[in-house]
């Protein structure tokens, strides 16, 4: 017995080492850690369970018969989260380059069924060269399959991919189609072309950093959510953000205990819109003065800064919040700022998750760029996101709400449960300049007589009292008093419950 | 008594007032421009009266518009503050005109000490120490040797035109003097086209000590002992104490008694300052009185236990001092620091903005130590470009020197304000600095210490350990909060282990935790044991701990894998993570922060209104890049030095933060 313990020993040490330790010094010499070091950051401490430890491929081609390692360069198995369970898998670059073989692929969908099966959120580590190109068409099919199991766990459980070193041609595709995408700066890059090919057939000469480096990725493509200075803040803010994520679709969000008076009165909020219409706030003040403990994880904080998504919690409940920024062209909606509001609200739908809208909006913007672009559907998916979701929803109008774009922003007609505004509020088809002068035409030559017909329309409409006349407002609060109210409100929702028409699924305009 | 009282000033000073007044039963009326609508002197006040638009020269100073509010208001009296009209004798003929009592002196004292070389001559006469100096004309280089000699080495020979140390020479002999007249008349006459040259004394290591004197209409005027104001920025005083930590009883009373004596020269009433500037040997020398409520009062009130502002109204009332010079007694020892919206660590520059948080510590009046913060702000406010940057006053007393510094180091490690740049971090470095705390300081202090400005402070050794022990403790705290959590999986929570490696500006701590009901032990690898105890929970910004039994109070901010700590200066962050997670983050690579000096960063949160260059273009040094627009300013920023444009990664419209890239260069 005592040998065949040794054995065991020898074997899972063997495993541990990966590649061996010449290639686990060059991971580390490229400021990346291990798979194995990654899953120790990860998860919570001595709680990883490992599977299919002594995997080995099955290829005979062109030598591969000759380096059969353990594991087959990727690490899986389950642990927890702050105690709460999550399946996991890291490849390992150190072991053939991380490269996907059918085993490796079917190590991933082993993990991935387990689970959809036990609702525990996927957390995937991506470090891979690409295709294990002596497997041929099975390595392909690989990556098939693990496609195939992150659209059947879409909306199921939470998907997160975190990329900490090459991902490349199809493989993107995995990530893709997961829940959030994180990388870390300098060390991770993903496209589905590389720079080679590219200068091949395009001419251009790009770096990898330049065509999908970190940077790339938050700012321009909107592919990634966030990214991170080094593996060891992205693991960590990984950790924060299961922190307020749900184990399954059935599972209500978690909540944690939490050291913040729901009723916080914050005076300064009163005073938070300026006095001139025209200038700019930072709404980030206003999320952070209603979450608990000023927490805020913002999910692509980098792209289309004119709208801000992510989750706070409110009595130590996840909210996500959904927010126009005044400080970012005035906080209009656009093509980019609705399809990532879009993605967010149907998150957090798909997860119970409630929404928190804060809106101040003038509008789309205007322009052939966005018309080109399609910002009538694109600009529809949030209107449908949010008219979809059937999750506790609270909107709360800080200033503007004009237009379409009025009633896209959670308003009452997309089955919003609480609209509260604020005295500041304008809820109208547009600002009172504009309107004055469609409705006033004949006046146009005469100054006088359109200021005065300005003021008319402002007295009129640049209040929230005419709509909440009309019941679309349930309530004008206090700005101080936004944390308890909105508190309150989501209190209420607690047992909400909408049944939606059977569909096969819905036809979102994508 | 009055009525009620206009205060024809705004910020703290307006609200300092209004407490005063308040407390008599005087009812109060506020002015205000437009910037200032919802200033807290507006809302502390019992009315207030709209006076014009932002700037202070079309509102605070139009003699006027505060003529007109006070008409409109019916008020009696009207308290000036500092600066505005406060020392405008036209004014105060206005208000004469009218019959409306100016809580101030009369005009004829306003206007004698108004003029330096009149204050210098009443002074004189008044049996006043002046400098000593020369003011004729002098012919040639064998009178300035004379001149020098009578007045007595060192002495300054000065271009009567000069200004920013043109023609200026200091002399510690004939040779010295000789060869310094020839060269300052040259300079001067090149510089200036004026070389009329004058020599006076020169004062070594100069201190700036003022008297605060006081006195009503009948003939009777007290001294309250003396301020210490050396440490200046530019002739901004910062930090200021009473009494100095330099004078003797006798200079003290000297000093005093040549305040009175000038106070009466010019028949003063009111409180006034008559400030000094003291040599190393305890010489003083008369500057100028300033015939108002200084900035700094409030020191002067702590040691004395007199409201200035209440004896100022009395006074303008025509009472009699209540107290002679014997009744005056000082008593402890207390310290001001001035905080300004400038920012140190961009030269001091103004900073303006929203106010997204202020708390100011909380005030006490005990017998063992008082806390008193004057103040114009409040969180949600906003800080205009229009006025002085100062917002806030913080004072502490306390029996000693040594305590009144503790006191007031605490103090303003719980200041918390956000939103704005801010000097608090530099008042802190002062407040240890070894010259500060032995009371050692000339008007050169800052200029002399903090040559290259102030880029923060290093913590020494045992409050890096001190703030280590209290991050364990406070991350564990938090730690363990977060295994609280729902849906968790029953018999397998995750333990939070005791075990904590703390790194912070370049130190590492290996610590153990054991914590108990009321607090935790700490104990370092080297076997140190520390106690800590606080009630803070996670999500609190301020934490106010108990370490080692001595007070230690943190700004707390949060930082993936640890906190943000700001305290006594320093702005560091602070890692705190279990063995395993500290020995990856080692293998991490220092992280070189990009060469900025190839690039344009934005300087301010605002517009891009212009971009003046395009890619590829050569820049000259001092050539306009962009102009962008903050607060409505518009600020045309240039190239430092040559180069050419290889990128520009903002166009007119964009709005950027601070530090975005504007543009790069070759």
């Amino acid at each position: 017995m005592k040998d065949i313990l040794t054995v065991l020993n020898d074997r899972r040490a063997a495993a541990r080492l990966g590649g061996g330790q010449k290639r686990i010094d060059a991971q580390h010499a490229r400021g990346k850690l291990t798979a194995r070091e990654r899953i120790d950051l990860l998860l919570d401490e001595d709680s990883f369970e490992e599977f299919d430890m002594f995997v080995g491929h099955r290829c005979t081609d062109f030598g591969m018969e000759q380096q059969r390692p353990y594991g087959d360069g990727v690490v899986t198995g389950w642990g927890t989260i702050n105690g709460r369970m999550v399946y996991v898998f890291s490849q390992d670059f150190t072991v053939l380059g991380g490269s996907v073989s059918e085993t490796h692929a079917r190590k991933i969908c082993k993990i991935m069924d387990m689970a959809v099966e036990n609702g525990a959120p996927i957390i995937g580590i991506n470090d891979s060269g690409g295709a294990r190109i002596q497997e041929g068409v099975d390595s392909l099919a690989g990556y098939g399959e693990v496609f195939q199991r992150n659209i059947m766990a879409s909306g199921v459980v939470p998907q997160i991919s975190v990329i900490m070193g090459p991902c490349a041609g199809g493989a993107v595709y995995s990530p893709a189609m997961t829940d959030f995408i994180f990388m870390v700066k300098d060390t991770s890059y993903m496209f589905v072309t590389g720079p080679d090919v590219v200068k091949t057939v395009t001419n251009e000469v790009v770096t990898a950093e330049e065509l999908g480096g970190a940077s790339t990725h938050t700012r321009k493509s909107s592919v990634a959510d966030a990214a991170f200075e080094n593996d060891v803040e992205a693991l960590a803010e990984v950790r924060r953000l299961v922190d307020f994520l749900p184990l399954n679709n059935q599972a209500k969000p978690p909540v944690r205990p939490f050291f913040d008076e729901p009723g916080r009165v914050e005076t300064s909020l009163d005073t938070l819109v300026p006095e001139n219409a025209n200038s700019p706030y930072d709404m980030k003040e206003l999320i952070l003065k209603i979450a608990d403990e000023a927490d805020f994880y913002e999910i692509q904080e980098d792209f289309a800064k004119n709208i801000i998504t992510g989750f706070i919690r409110l009595e130590g409940r996840t909210v996500g919040v959904v927010a126009n920024q005044p400080m970012v062209l005035a906080g209009c909606l656009d093509i980019d700022s609705s399809r990532k509001a879009a993605r967010f609200v149907r998150f957090c739908d798909a997860f119970e998750i409630p929404i928190l809208t804060l809106v101040d909006v003038p509008g789309f913007l205007p322009g052939t760029g966005q018309e080109y672009g399609g910002v009538i559907k694109h600009g529809a998916k949030l209107l449908y996101a949010y008219g979809e979701a059937t999750v506790p929803k609270v909107t709360v109008i800080t200033r503007k709400a004009y237009g379409g774009a009025y009633v896209v922003m959670a308003s009452k007609h997309l089955r919003s449960d609480f609209n509260y505004a604020w005295p500041t509020s304008e809820i109208a088809v547009m600002g009172a300049k504009g309107a004055t002068e469609i409705i006033h035409r004949a006046d146009l030559g005469d100054p006088e007589k359109i200021a005065k017909h300005t003021a008319d329309y402002e007295a009129r409409f640049a209040n929230p009292f005419v709509a909440a006349e009309r019941g679309f407002i349930d309530e004008v609060i206090q700005p101080r008093s936004t944390r308890m109210r909105v508190s309150r409100a989501f209190a209420s929702l607690r047992n909400k419950s909408v049944k939606m028409p059977w569909k096969k699924h819905d036809n979102i305009p994508l | 008594m009055f009525n009620k009282i206009l205060i024809a000033n705004r910020g703290e000073i307006a609200c300092r007032v209004i407490k005063s007044a308040r407390k008599m039963g005087i009812s109060t009326v506020a002015i205000y421009s437009d910037a200032d609508r919802q200033a807290l002197h507006v809302q502390m006040a019992d009315e207030a009266i709209h006076i014009g638009p932002s700037p202070a020269n079309q509102s605070y100073i139009v003699i006027d518009k505060v003529m007109d509010a006070i008409r409109q208001s019916g008020a009696q009296a009207v308290h000036p503050g500092y600066g505005f009209l406060s020392e405008n004798s036209k004014f105060a003929e206005a208000l004469e005109a009218e019959g409306i009592a100016f809580v101030g002196p009369p005009k004829g004292a306003i206007e004698a000490m108004g003029d330096k070389i009149t204050s210098k001559k009443i002074a004189q006469e008044a049996g006043v120490s002046t400098v000593p100096g020369y003011m004729g004309l002098i012919a040639d280089a064998d009178e300035a040797v004379k001149i020098s000699g009578e007045i007595g080495y060192p002495v300054m020979i000065k271009a009567s035109a000069g200004g920013g140390g043109k023609g200026m020479r200091i002399a510690w002999t004939d040779e010295e003097a000789r060869e310094g007249f020839q060269s300052s008349k040259n300079e001067a006459a090149s510089s200036f086209g004026d070389d009329r040259i004058f020599i006076e004394k020169f004062v070594t290591q100069p201190r700036h000590i003022e008297i605060q004197v006081l006195c009503d209409s009948h003939g009777n005027g007290v001294y309250l002992g003396e301020r210490e104001c050396s440490i200046q920025r530019r002739n901004q005083k910062v930090v200021e104490e009473a009494p100095s930590p330099f004078l003797d009883e006798t200079t003290r009373r000297a000093m005093g008694e040549q305040a009175v004596a000038l106070a009466q020269a010019v028949g003063y009433t009111s409180a006034g300052t008559v400030e000094f500037i003291v040599d190393g040997d305890k010489n003083f020398y008369f500057l100028e009185m300033n015939t108002r409520l200084q900035v700094e009062h409030p020191v002067t009130e702590l040691i004395t236990g007199i409201d200035l502002v209440e004896q100022m109204i009395r006074v303008a009332n025509g009472e009699k001092l209540p107290f002679k010079q014997d009744d005056i007694k000082l008593n402890g020892w207390a310290i001001e620091n001035r905080l300004y919206a400038e920012d140190p660590y961009r030269g001091f520059l103004p900073s303006i903005g929203r106010l997204t948080r202020y708390r100011p510590p909380a005030e006490v009046a005990e017998d063992s130590h008082v806390v008193r913060n004057d103040t114009g702000v409040y969180e949600g406010g906003e800080i205009s470009m229009y006025y002085d940057p100062m917002i806030a006053k913080l004072c502490t007393w306390a029996p000693t020197r040594a305590e009144a510094i503790e006191r007031m180091r605490v103090a303003l490690d719980s200041f918390e304000v956000e939103g704005i740049g801010h000097n608090l971090p530099f008042l802190s470095a002062v407040m240890d600095h070894p010259i500060f705390v032995a009371g050692d300081m000339t008007t050169a202090f800052i200029e002399e210490q903090y040559p290259e400005g102030f880029d923060g402070v290093e913590l020494p050794e045992p409050e890096l350990r001190r703030i280590a022990a209290a991050c364990a403790a406070m991350h564990r705290v938090a730690e363990i909060r977060r295994t609280r959590v729902s849906g968790r999986m029953d018999n397998h929570e995750r333990k939070v282990g005791i075990d904590w490696i703390v790194s912070l500006q370049g130190q590492r701590y290996e610590t153990a935790i054991a914590a108990d009901h009321d607090g935790s032990t700490v104990t370092f690898g080297d076997g140190h044991e520390m106690r800590v105890s606080s009630d803070w929970t996670p999500g609190d910004q301020l934490a106010t701990l108990t370490v080692e039994g001595s007070p230690l109070v943190l700004k707390v901010g949060k930082i993936s894998g640890g906190f943000r700590i700001r305290s006594r200066g320093a702005d560091i962050k602070v890692h705190v993570r279990t063995p395993r997670q500290a020995e990856l983050a080692d293998l991490m690579p220092e992280k070189v922060a990009p060469d900025t000096s190839k690039m344009l960063l934005c300087p301010m949160p605002g517009l891009i209104v212009k971009v003046d260059v395009a890619v590829g273009d050569e820049v000259q040094e001092g050539q306009a890049l962009c102009t962008v627009e903050a607060m409505k300013m518009e600020n045309i920023l240039r190239a430092e030095r040559k180069g050419m444009v290889s990128r520009i990664n903002a166009a007119a419209g964009d709005s950027l933060a601070v530090d975005d890239v504007i543009m790069e260069f070759e």
